[in-house]
């Protein structure tokens, strides 16, 4: 029988440094109806170009070099525009990683649901409408008769991710590009997203293309997965005997759990605490406190982990320690001294002693600054060094993050992603400080990249005894690096403690949540997860 | 971040403060010229008690700051003094002729706004093409020449070669619209080039960087054509720079009008001001400033009111 879909040796290039160059390599792939395909790789593996093409689009500055796509007995490469349009939204649709983004800002969803049916002639508003409220329900959306009328800012980002995905069933296609459709969502949303993918796929017995990097994730949707790097293919198969046997090298180490932390003492002395935040209460407004009565302790050379969803307070406790926001009570306690609440109030020493690194390398660094002056600004600012001095102690540092000296007349374009994590690494050591606040320093990088980045922190912890305060959602991080963890919610502690005792249960019902919204390798994990909640909220 | 009501009151409050410096500017500046006013107007030969009396009789007099004050004040009443050289009240010279300008202004408006919106969106639909090229070359030689040069270009064509218009734009009450309209057309046309240059690159502008948004791809990947995400998904999104640029235009089609009122010898504000400047007749000099300050102020005030309302998180909260 012909498949629904057959992508034949596949060849696509993109436009940089004034030449094409290959970003898909050669890659075949099938999908038949009902069947579900995850694709999976890093970010430069090609997974959104391949699952963009499945519909015959290229982005800007990428197109198909050679190669077939053959959609229900159609050729897409080099068919005419018109014929592409009429596919797109009605046989094959889409669905993108930042439903915020996706959704335009000034329309109601539901003239956005209704926009492809009504274009495409297929239905009226008024069925659309109809269709759009039993999809919504479906989807478990709330007040699926009037959420439809709201603009995208005003439903969450878990709602609105949902509500993306009703938009593509909107004419029923055959086939749905799913393109990391929960990567920029916290680990509790995006089971609510998951499970409504699955279930509208097994309902309407769709085709889909799942992309995305986190193995877990696609173990739960997909029967077939595709492992790409570089845009080649590395591995496919069939979703559990992949998981189970994984054959490439690559693979094995996508599987891998990490966890490198040893077990250090404990050390209840407090002489050694560092930090101390005692009483904390913060507030943007002056009205909603962000922040209720936080305490917390940091000892030298360890680290704690602060764990939370977005919006529960975790940066803003870092802004509050650094003095970028001055909180409405409590106090901060550095090394045994008070520090004044407010940045500019606080001499150079105190802000020597402790340094950022921010999730975004990209926008924390200058890009017109070469690695020389990210790295030797702060020497010259803290320690006034200049000259010779200077230049040997950004080699030095330059090595400890694990960079040959040659990186040292380097642009941050001239560097990969985590390359530029490095610097921002070796920018905050270059202080010698004594606490390295770390927010969300992985969730921008690619697994094994963030791996890496880990373990170098790890490293420089052992050699150079600096306490770390780890901001972070992604609890397998938690797990790996930390020797404490704090849990906040809505501005509050809900739980804190060493790490064993954190992880092991009885749990706090918040921390217990999170922890087993964490996706694991297991096929049948989101299943069984979803019965055992039902189960519980049945009794 | 403000609700809709706050921010709006912050913005008109910033309009008033703005218009009460420029007026203070205006007012220092008539201050800081040099010599006697008085003197001035009645000539070297007047008299000592001529002038004395004169002086008194333009309340120069008293301190600058009353007079300041009591300047601002009438102003806002809607007195604007009586003018030097013929005695008759202020109000009454400018009256007709601010309508006059305002009419001009606001012809032109109606044909300058929509052109360039519509030019911009094709150029921005065609991007890089021919059209596209064409539509930015020829707009912008437009824009690059002076305005009395494209006005003269225009006597000589429409109105000297083929005798289409009249080459000086008299217009009065006892005509109908549509003489009027036939009247003004080449200052019209004049403005119209010089403004549609600057708004059309903005609206393509605007629309290009918005068509770079996940959602315009989400569009396209839904099967909508072109045209439409064009007017519908980008064009909405891109209202506030538009909206600021049409503004600066308008304010300018007032404001900067008065090079073409002379040349087409148009009844208007921005004639009298030139008359009155070679006539010394301070007076309405300040009057017709203010006039035109506000109206900038007023123009500018609206555009920010308008692209605050533009933006939907803003106009439907949470």
């Amino acid at each position: 029988m012909e498949k629904l879909l057959t992508i034949k040796n596949l060849q696509i290039e993109g436009f940089s440094n004034e030449k094409w160059m290959p970003i898909v390599n050669g890659i075949n792939l099938t999908l038949d109806r009902g069947e579900v395909l995850g694709l999976i790789g890093e970010s430069g593996a090609g997974k959104s170009t391949i699952g963009l093409a499945a519909m015959g689009y290229t982005r800007q500055g990428c197109r198909i070099a050679s190669g077939s796509i053959v959609f229900d007995g159609m050729e897409l490469v080099g068919a005419p525009k018109e014929l592409k349009r009429k596919i797109r939204g009605t046989r094959i649709a889409y669905v993108a990683q930042s439903a915020a983004a996706s959704f335009n800002p000034a329309h109601r969803l539901i003239k956005q649901y209704a926009e492809a049916p009504i274009q495409h002639g297929l239905m009226s508003f008024a069925e659309a409408e109809k269709k759009a409220i039993d999809i919504y329900q479906r989807l478990l959306l709330p007040d699926p008769e009037r959420i439809g009328y709201r603009y995208p800012h005003q439903v969450s980002g878990g709602q609105l991710q949902r509500a993306m995905v009703a938009m593509a069933m909107a004419c029923q296609p055959d086939i749905i590009v799913f393109d990391e459709p929960t990567t920029a969502l916290d680990v509790t949303t995006q089971i609510e997203v998951l499970a409504a993918i699955k279930h509208i796929t097994e309902q309407f017995d769709m085709a889909a293309i799942y992309i995305s990097h986190d193995l877990a994730v696609v173990a739960q949707l997909a029967d077939r997965i595709m492992v790409l790097r570089y845009g080649n293919l590395v591995e496919e198969g069939d979703a559990r005997e992949l998981l189970d046997n994984p054959k490439e090298e690559y693979t094995r180490q996508l599987l891998s759990v990490r966890t490198f932390r040893k077990h250090s003492d404990q050390n209840d002395n407090d002489r050694n605490v560092i930090l101390k935040v005692q009483n904390v209460s913060a507030s943007y407004t002056g009205k909603e406190m962000v922040l209720e009565d936080i305490n917390l302790k940091i000892r030298r050379g360890r680290t704690v982990a602060l764990v939370g969803e977005s919006g529960s307070g975790k940066s803003t406790l870092a802004r509050v320690i650094t003095g970028l926001l001055p909180p409405l009570q409590g106090k901060t306690i550095f090394d045994g001294k008070e520090l004044p609440p407010a940045l500019k109030s606080r001499d150079r020493e105190s802000l020597r002693q402790m340094q950022m690194i921010y999730q975004m390398p990209d926008t924390a660094i200058n890009p017109r600054h070469k690695v020389r002056k990210i790295i030797g600004r702060p020497l010259s600012f803290y320690f006034g060094m200049s000259g010779k001095e200077r230049e040997d102690r950004i080699i030095d540092l330059l090595e400890k993050i694990e960079l040959s000296e040659k990186y040292i007349d380097r642009y941050p374009a001239e560097l990969s992603g985590g390359e530029k994590q490095r610097i921002c690494i070796a920018r905050a050591l270059a202080a010698n400080p004594n606490l390295i606040i770390c927010d969300e320093v992985t969730s921008a990088l690619d697994q094994l990249v963030a791996e890496e980045i880990l373990k170098l922190l790890q490293r420089l912890q052992n050699d150079l005894g600096v306490s770390y305060l780890f901001i972070t959602h992604d609890l397998a991080t938690v797990k790996a690096i930390s020797d404490e963890i704090v849990v906040m919610l809505q501005g509050k502690i809900v739980e804190q403690g060493e790490k064993q005792e954190i992880l092991t249960p009885p749990h706090h019902e918040y921390t217990e949540l999170l922890l087993s919204s964490v996706p694991e390798m297991d096929p049948d994990w989101l299943d069984n997860l979803l019965a055992e909640r039902q189960a519980v909220q049945a009794t | 971040m403000d609700s809709l009501g706050t921010m709006v009151a912050k913005r008109v409050a910033f309009g008033l403060l703005t218009l009460i410096i420029i007026s203070l500017l205006i007012f220092l500046g008539v201050e800081l010229l040099p010599g006697d006013v008085a003197e001035a107007i009645l000539g070297q030969s007047a008299l000592p008690e001529t002038v004395e009396a004169f002086r008194r009789e333009l309340k120069l007099n008293l301190p600058p700051h009353i007079r300041y004050f009591t300047w601002l004040g009438d102003f806002f009443q809607g007195d604007f003094g009586t003018s030097l050289a013929n005695g008759r009240p202020i109000a009454d010279l400018i009256g007709w002729r601010f309508a006059n300008t305002m009419f001009l202004a606001t012809v032109a408006a109606l044909i300058a706004v929509p052109v360039s919106i519509i030019l911009g969106i094709l150029a921005a639909l065609y991007r890089n093409s021919l059209f596209d090229r064409i539509i930015s070359m020829v707009t912008l030689s437009t824009i690059s020449f002076p305005e009395f040069f494209v006005a003269y270009i225009l006597i000589a064509l429409l109105s000297v070669q083929l005798i289409i218009f009249p080459s000086i734009s008299n217009i009065n009450e006892q005509m109908s619209l549509l003489e009027k309209i036939h009247a003004i057309f080449l200052p019209c046309m004049t403005l119209t080039l010089v403004v549609v240059a600057h708004m059309m690159r903005q609206t393509r502008a605007a629309i290009i960087n918005i068509m770079a948004s996940p959602f315009i791809e989400m569009a396209r990947l839904k099967g909508i054509k072109r045209m439409r995400i064009i007017v519908l998904h980008a064009f909405p999104n891109a209202l506030s720079p538009v909206i600021n640029v049409v503004a600066i235009n308008l304010a300018y089609l007032v404001v900067g009008v008065v090079v073409v009122e002379v040349v087409f010898v148009y009844p208007g504000l921005g004639q009298l001001l030139v008359d009155s400047v070679s006539k010394r007749d301070i007076p309405v000099v300040q009057a017709s400033g203010l006039i035109f300050a506000s109206v900038y102020i007023g123009l500018n005030l609206l555009a920010d009111v308008l692209s605050i309302i533009s933006n939907p998180r803003l106009r439907n909260p949470r």
